[in-house]
Parts: C-alpha cells; sequence; structure tokens
C-alpha cells in the first residue's frame, strides 16, 4: 500500500519536473523549428543563479519566506536575459538553416555554456536547501512527504495552463500559432516574426531557468547537471509529439511514471525504463504521440 | 555537392603511408593516434551516414558494443586472442544493426537523430546499472594475444598499434570502395530527393538499411580497437557525449573522403590534450566555438580545404 502511494506520488512529482525542464524546449521547437541542446545548460545556469541568489539573500539575514520572492524573480530576470542575448546575438544570424544543421548549432552553444558556466561559479558545488526544508511535510495515507515537492506540481500544472491560455487566448500567442502554421504568408499578412521568435525564445528560455531555479534547493548544483536534463527533455517531448504542449504534459507523465515504478519496483532498470518508454513510442509513432503530420513534398 | 569517390583509394593510400610513418612518432603522440584511429572509426561511421543526409547522434552504441565484446570476451570469458575478439565485435555490431535497422531506417532528419540516441541511451542506462560490469567504471580489458604469442610488456604497444594501423586502413579502403559503387551513390540521392529516387526504382530504406548496417560495423570495429588500446572500457562509450563528440568529427572533416574523419579525429585528440593542459575548464568552449565557426564558414567541412588546393 505505502508502495503504491509512493509510486503515484513520486511519479507525480518526477512528471512535473519532467514537465517544467521539457516544456520550453517544445515550444521553441514549435514555433522555430529549433531542437535547443544549449536547454539543458539554461536549467543549469538557473540552479546556478538560484544558489548565489539564496546564497546572497540568506547571509543578509531577511526573512526566510522571502527567498521565494527571490526565486521567481531570478527565474523571469536571468531567462529573460539569456534567451535574448542568445537568440540576438547568435540564432537570429542562422534562421532557415536545416533542422538537423541546427541542432548541431545548439550543440556548440550547449559546449560553449557548459563551460562557460564553469568559468563563472568554478567547479565545486552549491548548496540552497532552505527553502526545500521550509515547508516540512505532509501525511500523505501514512506517508511523509515533502510539501516543496508537491508545491511544485503545482507550478508545473500553473505554467501548462497559463502557457495554454497564452498560446490560445491572447493576442501574442495566436500570432504564435499562425508563424507555428507557416512562417513565411505570417510575415506576408504582417506579423512581427522576428518579434515572434525573440519573444518565443526568451519564454522557451525563461521556462528552462524555471526549472533550475525550482530544482536547485533539492540537489547539489554541480557542473554536468545540464548534460543529464537535456536527453531526459527530450526524450520526454519526442514521447509527447515534438511542438506539442499538451504532448510534452502527456510524455512527462509517461516517462515520470515509468521511472517511478521501476525505482520501487526494479531500481536496476530505472534509466532504461525512461528511454525504452521513448524507443517504444517512437516505434509505434514515428513522430510522437500528438504530433501534427505533414503534407509530403516532392 | 557530388564528390568522385572512385579516386578516393588514393588518399587511402596516403593514410596507409603516414600511419606507417608515424610507427617512429614518439610513443605518447603515437598512443595519441592509436586511440584516435579507433574513435576516427566511428565518426567514419557517421560520416557515411551524413551523406545520406542522416545524422546519428547515437554512434556511440555501436562504439560501446564493439569495445564490450572485446572487454567481455577477453576479461570474462578469457578469450584473450585478438583475431576472434575483433570478429566477435563487428559481428555482434552487425547483428544488432540488422535488428534495429528495418525499424530506424523509416525515420528521417530529426527523428532518425533522436531514435538513434534513444537506443544508443536505453544501452547506457542498463550498463550504468549493472554492478557485475563495474556499473559507470566499467571495467579493465587484459591484453589481448596474437595468434596464441602474447607480447612482452614494453613491445605491446607496437603490436597493438601496427594492429590498429593495419585494421584502420583496410576498413577506411572498404568504406572507400562502397561510396565509389552504386549504393554508395544511392546514399546523396536519398539526401537529395528521396520521393525521385523510389520513382526511378531504388528502394531509399534499403540504401538507408544497408549504409545503417555497414556504419555499425566499422563503429564496432573502432569500439574493439579503443578497448585493445586503452585495455578499458565503461558506459561512457554510448554516451549521448560520446556521440556528439563522433557528430563533431564527422562534421568538422567534411564529407569529401573516406579518411577525413579518421584524420579529424586525430586533430580533435591534439586540440583537447593541448587545450585541457593550457585551460581545463574552458576546452569545451574553444570546441564549441570552433565548431560554430565550421559550420558557418566551411559547411563541406575542413576536407573542402584540400580539395579546393590546386591540383
Amino acid at each position: 500500500m505505502l508502495k503504491t502511494i509512493a509510486i503515484l506520488l513520486d511519479g507525480l512529482n518526477y512528471s512535473a519536473w519532467l514537465f517544467l525542464v521539457a516544456v520550453g524546449l517544445t515550444l521553441i521547437y514549435g514555433v522555430m523549428r529549433i531542437l535547443n541542446i544549449a536547454h539543458g545548460a539554461f536549467y543549469a545556469i538557473g540552479a546556478y543563479s538560484c544558489a548565489t541568489a539564496l546564497g546572497l539573500y540568506y547571509s543578509a539575514g531577511l526573512p526566510e519566506a522571502g527567498a521565494f520572492l527571490v526565486m521567481a524573480l531570478v527565474a523571469v530576470v536571468v531567462g529573460m536575459l539569456v534567451g535574448l542575448a542568445i537568440e540576438r546575438g547568435v540564432l537570429r544570424h542562422l534562421y532557415g538553416q536545416d533542422e538537423v544543421l541546427m541542432v548541431l548549432i545548439t550543440y556548440a552553444l550547449f559546449l560553449i555554456l557548459e563551460d562557460s558556466v564553469k568559468l563563472i561559479w568554478g567547479v565545486e558545488s552549491y548548496f540552497a536547501f532552505k527553502p526545500y526544508a521550509y515547508f516540512g511535510f505532509i501525511d500523505v495515507g501514512g506517508l511523509p512527504y515533502q510539501v516543496y515537492d508537491l508545491l511544485m506540481v503545482g507550478l508545473a500544472v500553473v505554467l501548462g495552463v497559463g502557457l495554454w491560455i497564452w498560446l490560445t487566448r491572447t493576442r501574442t500567442g495566436r500570432l504564435m500559432t499562425a508563424v507555428v502554421a507557416d512562417r513565411e504568408i505570417s510575415a506576408a499578412m504582417g506579423v512581427n516574426v522576428t518579434f515572434i521568435f525573440a519573444t518565443t525564445f526568451a519564454v522557451g528560455t525563461a521556462l528552462a531557468v524555471v526549472g533550475g531555479v525550482a530544482t536547485a534547493p533539492k540537489i547539489a548544483v554541480t557542473p554536468g547537471i545540464g548534460v543529464e536534463v537535456i536527453i531526459l527533455a527530450f526524450a520526454v517531448v519526442v514521447i509527447g509529439g515534438l511542438g506539442s504542449i499538451p504532448g510534452a504534459a502527456i510524455g512527462a507523465l509517461f516517462a515520470g511514471y515509468a521511472r517511478a515504478a521501476s525505482v520501487h519496483l526494479a531500481p536496476e532498470f530505472e534509466l532504461f525504463a525512461i528511454y525504452a518508454v521513448m524507443a517504444l513510442v517512437l516505434a509505434i509513432r514515428p513522430h510522437g504521440l500528438f504530433a501534427r503530420t505533414d503534407g509530403r513534398k516532392i | 555537392m557530388t564528390i568522385d569517390f572512385t579516386k578516393d583509394w588514393r588518399n587511402v593510400a596516403l593514410l596507409a603511408v603516414l600511419l606507417a610513418a608515424a610507427f617512429f612518432l614518439p610513443s605518447w603522440l603515437r598512443f595519441l593516434l592509436q586511440t584516435a584511429l579507433a574513435g576516427g572509426l566511428v565518426a567514419l561511421g557517421v560520416m557515411i551516414q551524413m551523406r545520406a543526409g542522416l545524422v546519428s547522434f547515437g554512434q556511440g552504441l555501436y562504439y560501446c558494443i564493439g569495445g564490450y565484446a572485446v572487454g567481455l570476451l577477453a576479461a570474462k570469458a578469457g578469450v584473450a586472442e585478438a583475431t576472434l575478439v575483433i570478429a566477435a565485435a563487428v559481428i555482434s555490431s552487425v547483428v544488432i544493426a540488422l535488428i534495429l535497422g528495418p525499424l530506424l531506417s523509416r525515420y528521417r532528419e530529426i527523428f532518425f537523430a533522436m531514435l538513434t540516441l534513444a537506443v544508443s541511451m536505453i544501452l547506457y542506462g542498463l550498463l550504468v546499472k549493472a554492478a557485475t560490469l563495474g556499473s559507470t567504471d566499467g571495467f579493465n580489458v587484459p591484453p589481448v594475444t596474437f595468434f596464441g604469442f602474447l607480447p612482452a610488456q614494453e613491445a605491446r604497444g607496437d603490436w597493438t598499434y601496427v594492429l590498429t594501423a593495419l585494421l584502420v586502413v583496410v576498413a577506411c579502403f572498404l568504406i572507400a570502395r562502397y561510396l565509389a559503387s552504386g549504393a554508395g551513390a544511392l546514399l546523396e540521392a536519398v539526401a537529395e530527393n528521396e520521393l525521385r529516387l523510389e520513382y526511378l526504382g531504388s528502394s531509399a530504406r534499403q540504401a538507408v538499411y544497408i549504409v545503417y548496417v555497414i556504419a555499425a560495423a566499422v563503429s564496432g570495429l573502432g569500439g574493439a580497437l579503443a578497448a585493445i588500446a586503452t585495455g578499458h572500457v565503461d558506459p561512457e562509450m554510448a554516451n549521448w557525449t560520446t556521440s556528439g563528440g563522433f557528430v563533431f568529427v564527422a562534421l568538422l572533416a567534411g564529407r569529401g573522403s573516406a579518411i577525413a574523419p579518421v584524420l579529424g579525429f586525430f586533430l580533435l585528440e591534439l586540440v583537447r590534450t593541448y587545450a585541457l593542459d593550457i585551460a581545463p575548464n574552458a576546452w569545451q568552449l574553444i570546441l564549441g566555438a570552433v565548431m560554430l565557426a565550421v559550420i558557418l564558414l566551411l559547411p563541406d567541412g575542413l576536407w573542402s580545404l584540400v580539395r579546393r588546393a590546386p591540383k
């Protein structure tokens, strides 16, 4: 019984985390057709910025609850700045390249950013666990569970729904959808595609940074955290179908529960489980569960 | 860009001469060359698939299979005969590729990249958790014998270098022949326009299947030679960052010759060695910057400089 509850909660918690780190990736791919490997580096930058900001905040002796405000602020400011800098500085000059070539370009960016992180923050670990302990435990059917973990599920839901409303109910969001459908026609109709691209990339980056910021209190922030994240985010996004936000949510649930079940039932297959699900889904639905089908071009 | 590969055997002959001369290099440099040759074969596997417009982000799978085949036979089963373990490495790679090929040959572009990556990460995930195989640490591979003869400790480097150089030249020659053949010429057509290729009566899927299996064979050979050279295997061989490195080399070196990826890998290893020495925390940064520069300025890779040179 306890094990079932543990699988249910861990699965939910892990799915929420996967969704947070993957949703920005799918947003950027959906609008810009860039499979952004540098996403993992953005996550790492978020985690490091959060650890540093919290360190400064606590040493100033300010009230503990304010730390969450600092985290939110770091996520938005750092995300937007980094995203805009990369988009305006590098990617802007490369639009229209082949999709696979864009993967290699963002891979190069990933390598550059990974080392930049090492140069800025050094190679030692950072800890910022106070926000994680702040809420304490809650009893769920006899199993004590971290409240922070449950709040992360809430954060994932709020961000997911918010993003969906933004894309389907606001002007900017609808313009984005138009650009997704056809870049050239939208431009001809007077949509400012440059602005849409910059906004998308900044928001997508900010989402990766949010993932990093929210995770930082739970882990030791060390070099290399971005490498694992990007590959998990890929799995999630590919399962759901590249470019689909509901797809990312479903993909996160698939991968999250696959991992939670294997952690509790067959721990030696923990990593294997996620990629096995990914390979299985791709073998049955080559373009993912929620992908749109494109017409054939001759 | 159409490249005539019928004359590429000349480049392979040049490589053979270079490798023979390199026998007299200082031992540390020759060892670097030896490991680079092994990795270069995997990059060659990535390169031939790139000719069909397919980027494999999981070529480390076969690098790892080749390495572990040698490691398991030599360390766990007690079979350390070089010819046998290398044959086993290539055969096991080919068998796995024959099984996965029908599935993977349905995919193109980003989906091919993602699925090859997923398959490679499955193996990585399994090996990391396999405690009997040393988990993330991997295990050591005992020295191999040559038709039952075990060279003395100080002569082992010479023997394995000759073995590596010989097999790399043979592999490059065979790949050059393949690229010059009809099946090799089809690859470019797959990249250019698959549908027209089908209308003309050739099967794109079959062409992709063939190149996938051949790439697996050379990559498995590369993994086997790497295991023999370094005497160690670990799951990192199947991780996506390793595969990313192979893609990087294939891209950097270009698709103009069978020997380009092999030489490119040596160049990369040299840069890596010196960069790690000078700036240990910034060598990836240098690598990334070089990669961006090559993509933007030399879309056909460094080999295009060789081609452009006056005849």
